[in-house]
């Protein structure tokens, strides 16, 4: 695809290289740090001291021998079981990714191949749902979920997941099926197929760039809720992001910063297998949908 | 479509946010309505481990009573909508009333806790929202035109902004910003100024909330954009650039007018994420210095006394800001409804 | 993860005890909703001891989010809430939990008189260990500057000076200065130290805008100059972590986190033996320390059966009963339970109960006025506006959320 005519001058090739060399150390420093200081003891890794503590280890060294230690790790794993947290959220990442994208694919769908009024106004309802602050939801939810007795187990906060993200996942989905052409699903109609065969036969193949893009947002969600989690979810269903804050203690109690930090940095390297192999779909399924369109 | 094919197409998301998201609003505009009934108190000598004092508490029976009469509370209108917590009106016109300059008068304003939390709101959202996506945009056509082997790996770095944990990433942040950490440390350095600190300062408080605010959700816009550059037709481009387009001219006159329907999306979501903002609020302990409305909910609900109906009520609020906001958008989006139909 | 660390802790107290374990016999599901704290955490496995009936924890910080929930329903989700003192009076203000007093004459025969929360002539709580803020010091700089650990604030800002002067730290004192909850509870404690009342007598009316608060607010704003310059930013998190760091030298901190404050890696050996404590200071020339004492206890749920409510009273007494007592819990609270000595940890909490300081106000209405202190107190503290103007708005503030919850007409 790339023609003659669209060779890049050197200048603005550079000027582009360094763009995103520099974009990345912004996105990227802060991770590589913290990966870093995760093998420190607490006051190295903040070191109120002097921050080359922190790259170096001077009090690491003095407490065990060695400028890495991997006590943060050994504590939320072992000691924690924060491994009990990664299946939860494991859990609900799955649930919440596939029953998010069944429900809003059908929906979106509909919204993108009807031309009546109301299509716009359950649009604009929905923008409006979405701007109702998670926080007061959620405390809204407890009088009911406790009295009947949903509270605290992990299918409860799935589906209350699902149900405040598909506000978003249905405005991107229906931009992107507006983008695929009716012609596609309607002369498949022609042919004899029903509208729910028209979708899953002829839509669905051509959409996975525009799924997967909205999927990984959907996850990212519900990977990283705080909000939701904490509130909804007892202490032995706890996922990730509350059994971290819970590490962190409290007013009147000694936290764990360092269990925290390892615990950050172990629950972000799955993800890094997961973007590698979806980036894949990604730009693939994207550059085949781009030909067909 | 019709409409049977199109109510069971729609029926299940429907369902899901009828029941979890339109329900709760009703409930909570109508707890925003009403407040919990007057308190009947009684003196009481109260004892623990640390002696007995005398105190007020409330008297039970009596409370109980009002309770069964009305259940919702007492019926109050728009009381909360107007007090010092949200719009205080009588407030506002007191301070008009009293101060002789327009800077005297915004400086009361500003001492009221909803419309400091609007100022700082509105800052933010305005400041944030068109950065990130100029800064998004950039990055995925930077990261179009890389090499596809290279692409993968500068996704996943471009995503970690995103990925990681806010609760911890805005904590590690606050860490290395501080002014012993490494970024204030560089900080200093850079400013010549050996006792810079963001932490202690307003402004620099808010830089760094923006700052951070961009950073975070730059991924979210680049995502979006570089799926919709992947649907860029080639032919247009292709003729455009043998009528001697330049670059930016391709760029200007084919590749963002293609992409401005994702434009709008980003400007839509973002512009609502960030005027609900609370995370980095909270991230940084940045309570002295900046406050949102999502704060004030959140301050109303953790006190050790819950302030239900004053929590509706700035949730309501958010929702009608947010509406207005949207608005341009929103007509602009039915225009285009209306032409396509 | 919970689960099995309250399995293996109650498994290690069941071996201590073995004979008091077999005791608790229930007939009932318990279900415990509290706070995470190791103290907390073994009483709830001590509870969970009890055979007979389900017991079922969940301790996290959370708690006061959804206890009030939990327990509204009817039948109640959490037979038992831990709470506070500042926080059992949500609880009471929503009549979720239910008088004590038939099944402290039934099974409370271990307990003692002190432990029991009387409120209008009737138990509502019973309480199993106290806290209190107090001064946690450096007793190797002091010895360096020739004084004595302060007795009072104005001691405490001299030795500060004196510090600095001797350029041992530039900033000596180390505060929970937060904005929010953890600055009001400072200028709480400032203001009970200088001689003040929080309400009008007999009235959900706020009286705060006086002589006695403005000079807590000085008081606050001159400690100030001494610490970090980010201490609106320092909850008691951070300003441990600056104690360890060797950078503070005087603290007001509370005794729940003295035990373990130097046990963190890499705190050095400094650090370590410098460490001292005592009891809360004065100010203003009051004799009040400026302090409040908590206590921390376990209610019972309204809207529950009785044999709920039974079972929930004897597994919770069963947790908190003299055997339980160890090296090992000894060291996680200061204990109101009998038999109770007290370890070096917990002097600064005994000397604030011992010299006067007065509990945390259970006021139905203390709560709001808690919440509005923390938001409006930073501008001062920023030199933004004067003390009287921020505790005009606090007033304020506080005004509009009694008048809300129906507390002021």
């Amino acid at each position: 695809m790339a023609s003659q005519l669209n060779k890049k001058p050197l200048a603005l090739s550079l000027f582009s290289t360094g763009f995103i060399v520099i974009w990345l150390i912004l996105a990227a420093f802060p991770f590589i740090w913290t990966l870093w200081g995760s093998f420190k003891v607490e006051l190295d890794f903040f070191s109120k001291a002097d921050w080359t503590n922190a790259l170096t280890g001077a009090r690491t060294t003095v407490e065990y021998g060695s400028p890495f230690t991997g006590a943060g790790y050994h504590g939320a794993w072992v000691q924690e079981e924060f491994w009990r947290s990664v299946i939860n959220t494991a859990i609900v990442c799955f649930f919440t990714v596939t029953i998010s994208l069944t429900l809003g694919t059908l929906g979106g769908y509909a919204l993108s191949r009807s031309g009546f009024k109301y299509v716009f106004w359950l649009l604009i309802a929905a923008l409006i749902f979405r701007a109702m602050p998670p926080i007061t939801l959620v405390s809204g939810y407890l009088l009911q979920f406790f009295n009947w007795n949903v509270w605290g187990i992990l299918p409860t906060t799935i589906i209350v997941l699902v149900a405040i993200n598909q506000p978003f996942t249905l405005w991107m989905l229906h931009s992107f099926f507006q983008k695929i052409p009716k012609e596609l699903d309607e002369s498949a109609i022609v042919d004899g197929c029903t509208r729910f065969q028209a979708f899953r036969y002829v839509i669905i193949p051509v959409m996975w760039p525009g799924v997967i893009t909205t999927g990984l947002f959907s996850f990212l969600l519900a990977y990283n809720d705080f909000a939701v989690t904490t509130l909804l979810l007892a202490e032995e269903n706890r996922t990730m992001v509350p059994a971290i804050a819970a590490f962190m203690g409290t007013t009147q109690t000694e936290g764990n910063v360092m269990f925290a930090v390892a615990a950050v940095v172990s629950a972000t390297a799955p993800l890094f297998v997961l973007v590698m192999f979806f980036q894949r779909q990604i730009v693939s399924g994207l550059t085949a949908g781009a030909v067909k369109g | 479509m019709r409409h049977s094919t199109f109510f069971w197409f729609f029926l299940p998301t429907g369902l899901a946010m009828l029941l979890f998201i339109a329900f709760p609003i009703v409930s909570v505009i109508s707890q925003s309505v009403f407040t919990p009934h007057e308190a009947v108190f009684v003196e009481s000598e109260n004892c623990g481990p640390f002696g007995c004092t005398t105190e007020t508490t409330i008297d039970q029976d009596a409370t109980a009573a009002l309770r069964e009469a009305k259940p919702l509370g007492q019926f109050v209108g728009l009381q909360i909508y107007l007090d010092r917590g949200h719009l205080a009106t009588s407030e506002v016109a007191a301070a008009w009333r009293s101060t002789d300059s327009m800077g005297a008068f915004f400086k009361t304003i500003n001492n009221l806790p909803f419309y400091r939390a609007m100022g700082f709101t509105l800052t933010y959202t305005f400041t944030v929202t068109p950065l990130l996506i100029i800064l998004g945009f950039a990055i995925a056509v930077a990261v179009n035109s890389l090499h596809r082997h290279l692409k993968g790996l500068v996704i996943f770095f471009s995503l970690l902004p995103m990925i990681v944990t806010p609760l911890i990433g805005s904590l590690i942040l606050f860490w290395m910003v501080d002014s012993r950490g490494v970024l204030g440390n560089f900080l200093q350095w850079m400013a010549d100024d050996p006792d810079l600190s963001l932490k202690a300062s307003t402004g620099l408080t808010w830089i760094m909330l923006i700052v951070y605010g961009v950073w975070h959700s730059a991924p979210f816009a680049f995502v979006v954009f570089y799926a919709g550059l992947q649907t860029l037709p080639q032919d247009t481009l292709e003729s455009s650039r043998i009528d001697g387009a330049t670059r930016w001219q391709q760029i200007r006159y084919v590749v963002i007018p293609h992409i401005m329907p994702l434009v709008t999306f980003v400007a839509l979501i973002q512009i609502m994420d960030n005027f609900r903002v609370l995370e980095p609020i909270i991230g940084f302990n940045a309570e002295a210095h900046a406050r949102s409305l999502s704060w004030i909910i959140l301050n109303d609900l953790n006190g050790e006394t819950q302030l239900l109906s004053s929590a509706a009520t700035t949730s309501v609020l958010t929702i009608l800001g947010v509406s207005i906001l949207l608005s341009p958008v929103l007509v602009r989006t039915w225009r285009d409804f209306n032409s396509k139909a | 993860m919970g689960i099995m660390k309250n399995l293996m802790a109650a498994t290690a107290l069941a071996t201590i005890s073995a004979s008091a374990a077999l005791a608790c016999d229930i007939s009932a599901r318990v279900n415990i909703v509290g706070n995470e704290f190791p103290a907390i955490q073994t009483v709830g496995a001590g509870a969970q001891e009890c055979s007979g009936g389900e017991v079922k924890t969940n301790l996290t910080a959370d708690h006061q989010k959804i206890n009030l929930a939990g327990m509204q329903g009817n039948p109640a989700e959490y037979t038992s809430a831990i709470v506070a003192n500042s926080s059992i009076v949500n609880l009471m203000n929503e009549d979720v939990i239910r008088p004590l007093d038939d099944l402290v004459a039934k099974h409370g025969a271990d307990l003692k008189k002190n432990q029991l929360i009387t409120i209008n002539g009737k138990i509502m709580a019973v309480a199993f260990m106290a806290n209190a803020q107090h001064l946690v010091y450096r007793k190797d700089v002091l010895e360096k500057i020739g004084m004595d650990a302060p007795a009072t604030y104005e001691d405490m800002l001299a030795a500060a000076a004196k510090i600095r002067e001797m350029g041992i730290m530039e900033n000596p004192i180390g505060g929970a200065y937060k904005a929010g909850w953890n600055l009001a509870q400072e200028f709480n404690n400032m203001y009970i130290g200088a001689g003040g009342k929080f309400f009008k007598d007999g009235s959900a009316e706020a009286s705060i805008n006086n002589a006695q608060g403005v000079a807590a607010l000085n008081m606050m704003k001159s400690l100030s100059e001494y610490m970090n310059p980010d201490f609106l930013t320092h909850d008691s998190n951070a300003t441990n972590a600056e104690y360890r760091a060797g950078n503070v030298a005087l603290m007001n901190m509370w005794g729940s986190r003295a035990a373990t404050l130097t046990d963190a890696d890499g705190v050095s050996q400094e650090v370590k033996d410098g460490m001292a404590i005592a009891g809360p200071m004065t100010v203003a020339g009051g004799s009040t320390p400026a302090t409040t004492l908590w206590w921390d206890g376990w209610t019972v749920a309204k809207n529950i059966s009785d044999a709920e409510a039974e079972a929930t009273f004897i597994a919770l007494t069963h947790a908190i009963r003299p055997e339980m007592l160890n090296d090992k819990t000894s060291t996680e609270a200061v204990w109101l339970i009998d038999g109770y000595t007290p370890t070096p940890a917990a002097t600064g909490v005994f000397a604030a109960a011992q010299s006067g300081s007065v509990p945390y106000p259970m006021l139905p209405y203390q709560g709001l006025l808690h919440t509005a202190l923390g938001a409006e107190l930073s501008d001062f503290m920023q030199g933004k506006e004067s003390a009287e103007q921020a505790l005009a708005d606090a007033e304020a503030a506080y005004t509009a959320a009694a008048k809300e919850s129906g507390f002021l007409k």
